[in-house]
Formats: C-alpha cells, structure tokens, sequence
C-alpha cells in the first residue's frame, strides 16, 4: 500500500511541477509546432508522397518529443539536489521509477494527442476508421519509449554529456518499438483492421513487458549514482 | 594459461586461413571473393559470443558486485565492438563485387548495424563515467537490457524486411553447403572464438593492473 | 544515555581518485549524545557525512549504524537516518507544505495535516505555508530542510552545518528540537567549520584534520575562545 502511494505521490509531485513551471510542456508544444510547419515545408505540397511518410513522420515526431521529455525528467531532481532525497528515502525504489514513469507517460501521450490532432487538421487526414487501433499502438509504443527512457534518463543524468549519450543509448535499444509503431501505423492508415498487425501488437506488448520489468528490476541500482 | 590459448589461436587460425584461402573450393559464381566469407561469418558468430558474454558477466556483475565479473564485461564488450565493426566491413567488402553494393539495409545487416551501435554506446557509457563502480553498474544494467532487446531487434528487422541469404548454417534443415565448405568454416570459427578469448583474457588481465594500480 | 555506540566510524578510508580524503577515521556516537565535528573546509568533513548517510561508500574500513553496516546494508539504515547535508531537497515550483507533504509520503510516513503545520509553525515558515518555494531565501530553505527532518523523528541525525544561514529565532528553535531528539535518545553528529551554537549542544567535540580525528574529547564547559584555542593546536590546516 505505501508503495503505490509513494508512486503516486512521484506522480502527483511531477505533474504538479510540470503545470506551475510548464517548462517541458511549453518545449513540447512549441515543438511539435515546429515540426508541423517543417514537414509542410518539405512534404506538404504532394499529397500522395505525403500520405506514403506520414507514419514514418508522424513517429519521427513522437521519438523526437519523447527523447526531449524523457531527456528532462530528472532535471528538477538534479538542479535542486533532490536526487539523494530520493535515494535515501527507504522502501523499494522502483515505486520512484513507476511514478516517474506513469507522469512521463501521461505528457508524452498529451503531447502526442496534441501533434496528432494538428496532423489531422493541417494535413487533411481522415482518422475515423483507424482511430481505434491508432491508440492501441500509440499507447503500446509510448510506454516502450518510457519505460527505457525513464530508466536510462536516470542513468545518464549525472553523466557529463548527458544529452548526447541519452538518444545515443536509448535509439537502437528502441529499435524494435519504432519498427511495430511505423508499420502498424502505415497499415491502419491504409484502411486495415487491428488484428492484421497483430504480430506487431504482440511484439510491442512483449517489448513493454520485459523493459517495465527490467526496469523495476534495475531502477534501484541505478539511483544509487 | 593464456600463453597455451595464444598458441592454440594463431594454430587454429593459421590452419584455418589456409583452409580458406587455399583448400576450399573456388566459389563458381562469385569467384574467389566469396573466400572472404569464412572470416566474415565467424567474425560476426564470435561477437555474438562476446555479447551473450557481456550479458552473462552483467547479471554476474549486479548479483555478485564482483569486479572481476565487470572486467570481463567490460573485456568483451570492446573486443565484440571490434569484431563486428570488422564483421560489417568484410561483409561489406564481400557485397561489393558479388551483389553491387556496399550495404543494404536488408534483415541481417540491419540487425548487426544496431547491434553495433548498441555496444558502441555501451563503451561511449564506460568511457564518460570516471567513478569505476559506478561505471561498472551502469554498464550492467546497459548490458541486460541490450541483450534482452536483442532478440525484439532480430524478429522486428527480419517481419520488416527479409532479403540477406537464407541462414545456410542455422536452419533448421541444417546446412545445406558441401563438406569442403562446412570444414573451414568451422576451424576458422573455432579460431576466431579463440582469438576473442585470447584478446579478452589479455584486456581483463590488463584492467585488473589498473584496478589494482590504486591505492 | 544509552552507553551503546550508535554510530560507529572504523579506520575508514576514502580516496577520490589518487587523493586520499580520509586516511582512516574512527570515531563513534552513542545514542543521546551530540558529536561535533570540526574541520577545515575540504578537510573530508562533508566525504564522512555522506558515507554515514549512505551516499558514498568509504574505499576501506567500516561504518556501522545500529549495527548495520552502511555500505553493505543501506537499505536498512535508511529508515533510521535523519540527513540535513548542503542540498536543501526542495522543489522550487511546490509550496512549503507540498514540500513536506511530498517528502512525508516518499518517506513512507503518515503525517496529517496538523503535523505538517505544526513543523511549519516549529521553523517559522508557517506564514508562507502556501507560497512557492522558489520565493524563499536561502535561510528559508535551510528551514524547510530542517523541517522535513523533524517530522520523520530520525534515530540518528546527521547535519551539515546545521545553524548555518538561520536567524536567532530559527536558531533557539533548532536547538530545543535537538536537545529533544537527544534526550529521545537519538545519536546526532554534527559537522562544521566554524565555532557556533554546534557547541552548545555538542557532549564531545572531534577535530578532522589531516585525514585523521586528531581531536576526540568531552565538551564539558569549554567555550568557543577554548574551542579555537584546542582546535588551533591540533589542526595542521588553520581554519
């Protein structure tokens, strides 16, 4: 029992910073705006061609505003020394990384939301059919995102030149992730049921089961710095 | 002991080699470049060696806190870097004349290109942490999850594309290539394996001088 | 108090790099009794605090609590310890008592709202319960710190320069809560470099230096001028 609220009290304690500070919803805003317009800029006028990338681009989108967000978790904790608070705080550690990790979740699939929703409008896409099975898969692959990138922002926050080595780390572990998404992604897009990319959904479940796991398992030797 | 396994290596090698370049039957199609095959293959089935060894030695490292066990993770995970950069280039070099082009991004190379970057990003993570023991935890935990991403990476590149030759040694019919093929594939894999032993039991031994080097 | 030795530092050593910080340190704290410890800045002070509080583990030699030994049984001296060090553990963007309620529940403790405000009240804060932190100075935070120390009721206290930055008011409070905690039994080992109210409180004084305790004896009635003097001839580092 404390440890779900020792969780949910990260959860709260995150969310809380983020909506008085805004500062990493602001980043993801503005650049999710950004990459709206570059996308136009080189992709919009030939619909077709569009329409081929568009998953590709759509994910490229998500992964880089995931990588911005998850490269920010532990910021606060490191600015204002609350790192050892957080490790001294006795009970199990992992309850940290599930809290830090359902907040991380939450504003990356806000964020993502919101891009969708400004692909739909300033691209013209039809979403009605797709819709359903589009949320599973982007469900599935944020929490792949999070869930290692939750781990390895723990891990590369107090390493000089974090923010070169968190995308270098975290990319081709997420390979598998980008892969499902992309290619399920282009195949509900195309008009094509859920259980037609089942295979990838089974991947993406099991790539989540074994990163939160491995996650769990490790959080507390990493936080130990 | 590691003098007698840097003998059996360079015999194992020396008589390999010869096998390959010498014994073994000139390729009909592709000619005598094909020959590159038998240090191509076993370069890349060793450092797959090197990585399970890397990932063994990570658990080993977490449950035990031995140091010994992060020296061999350590050891391995440079000397698999090296073998599949080396890996990747003879492919490379064997792609060339025999299909045109220098790379493809077809199942199998796909796999070995981020299995590569994954490790590179391994020793980029020892080589940023000064604090040892730190370095040695996070690599461990680096390790795991690349080893256990490893087989997510193999079936999402190979559903997404399927182009590279048909695994000749490892399906299930079994290998379908002539004995004169098989036997200098073998000793020159067998070499090869003994070489990343002998470059690991050097680089280990190297390490624990450091390590012991402070007061 | 207790004549058991709630705090025990054995011969440790600890080297950074090539650079020996503490070159076998022993020292112990029994329960009910309040060890200052002086030295220099740099002189390895704040090195030994963290590897009592877990955070650093010592290159050679032991340090129990409790009987636990801090650097193989972490986990279960946690529970136990009560850590004011330089970081104040706060989050600029949460008010004051958000802060504390935060901190409470990591720390796995129930404290009602009452319990909260009350601390509050005990540091003076009570008036900017609800205001950001970010608005506060840093003798403010220094207080919140303290505060959220004080809700866990800790066995053993280890403090950084404790009644650096705090105004007479903030310092008396201080004071009486230690001496409370004292007579609850609790080990308090205070770490400073300068000859302030520590000494009140403090039943022995141990100067660092050098590595090494190169001082351990009982305050008994010696007062700052005495504590200089003393330090001044054991300390190869003037202050």
């Amino acid at each position: 029992m404390s440890y779900a609220r020792r969780a949910l009290a990260v959860v709260w304690k995150d969310l809380a910073v983020e909506r008085r500070s805004k500062e990493t919803l602001n980043a993801l805003v503005f650049f999710s705006l950004l990459l709206l317009f570059v996308f136009q800029f080189t992709l919009g006028a030939d619909r077709e061609r569009l329409a081929a990338v568009l998953p590709g681009v759509l994910w490229l989108g998500f992964v880089l505003s995931a990588l911005l967000a998850l490269g920010r978790t532990f910021l606060v904790e490191r600015e204002h020394d609350c790192w050892e608070g957080l490790l001294l705080a006795p009970g199990d550690k992992s309850a940290i990384y599930l809290g830090k990790l359902l907040g991380n979740l939450l504003l990356m699939l806000l964020v993502e939301a919101l891009v969708l929703g400004l692909f739909v409008v300033f691209f013209d896409i039809d979403l009605s059919r797709a819709l359903p099975g589009l949320v599973v898969v982007v469900l599935l692959g944020t929490l792949g995102l999070a869930a290692v990138g939750t781990l390895f922002a723990a891990m590369t926050a107090n390493v000089r030149a974090r923010e070169l080595l968190f995308p270098v780390l975290l990319l081709p572990v997420q390979v598998p992730v980008l892969l499902a998404t992309v290619k399920a992604t282009e195949a509900l897009l195309l008009g094509e049921p859920l259980g037609a990319v089942a295979h990838w959904v089974k991947l993406l479940v099991a790539a989540d089961a074994v990163y939160v796991v491995v996650s769990l398992l490790t959080f507390d030797v990493v936080l130990e710095g | 002991m590691v003098k007698t396994l840097g003998w059996l290596t360079a015999l194992a090698l020396v008589v390999g080699l010869l096998m390959a370049f010498v014994v073994a039957p000139r390729e009909v199609t592709q000619g005598n470049v094909q020959r590159i095959m038998y240090v191509h293959v076993p370069l890349i089935l060793a450092s797959y060696v090197a990585f399970v060894v890397l990932a063994i030695a990570s658990i080993l490292y977490l449950v035990r806190r031995d140091p010994a066990a992060d020296r061999l993770a350590h050891a391995s995970g440079e000397v698999g870097v090296v073998f599949v950069g080396l890996g990747i280039a003879t492919g490379s070099i064997w792609g060339k004349p025999t299909w045109g082009t220098w790379w493809t991004w077809d199942a199998r190379l796909t796999s070995v290109a981020i299995l590569f970057v994954m490790y590179l990003g391994y020793l980029l993570l020892r080589g940023t942490i000064d604090d040892p023991e730190r370095a040695a935890r996070y690599c461990a935990v680096l390790g795991i999850v690349a080893a256990l991403d490893i087989p997510l990476v193999h079936f999402s590149v190979y559903w997404w594309r399927t182009l590279h030759q048909p695994p000749s040694l490892m399906k299930p019919g079994g290998f379908t290539g002539s004995a004169s093929i098989l036997w200098p594939l073998l000793v020159n894999l067998l070499g090869f394996v003994l070489l990343y032993a002998y470059f690991v039991a050097r680089r280990v031994r190297l390490l624990r001088a450091e390590a012991e080097a402070v007061p | 108090m207790s004549l058991e030795p709630v705090i025990r530092v054995i011969d440790v050593r600890k080297v950074f790099g090539l650079v020996p910080v503490l070159d076998g340190v022993s020292l112990e704290v029994r329960g009910g009794e309040a060890v200052a410890l002086l030295g220099a800045n740099g002189a390895g002070k704040t090195t030994l605090l963290k590897i009592l509080a877990t955070l650093l583990r010592p290159t050679r030699g032991t340090a129990t609590i409790a009987g636990h030994d801090v650097a193989r049984a972490p986990e279960a001296v946690r529970p136990l310890l009560g850590v004011v060090a330089h970081g104040a553990w706060v989050y600029d963007d949460l008010t004051a008592r958000e802060n504390l309620r935060f901190w409470s529940t990591l720390n796995g403790l129930a404290v009602g709202a009452d319990d909260v405000s009350a601390a509050l009240g005990g540091v003076g804060l009570e008036r900017v319960a609800d205001a950001r932190v970010r608005t506060f100075s840093a003798g403010m935070k220094r207080r919140l710190s303290l505060a959220r120390v004080m809700l866990t009721r800790p066995r053993v206290l280890l403090l950084d320069e404790p009644f650096a930055g705090l105004d007479q008011r903030a310092k008396k409070w201080l004071e009486s809560r230690l001496e409370t905690l004292k007579a609850a039994g609790a080990a308090l080992l205070m770490v400073t470099h300068s000859f302030g109210r520590e000494l009140g409180i403090a039943d022995r004084l141990a100067v660092l230096a050098g590595g090494r305790i190169a001082l351990d004896t009982a305050r008994g009635t010696l007062g700052p001028d005495d504590v200089q003097r003393l330090y001044a001839a054991h300390a190869e580092e003037g202050l």
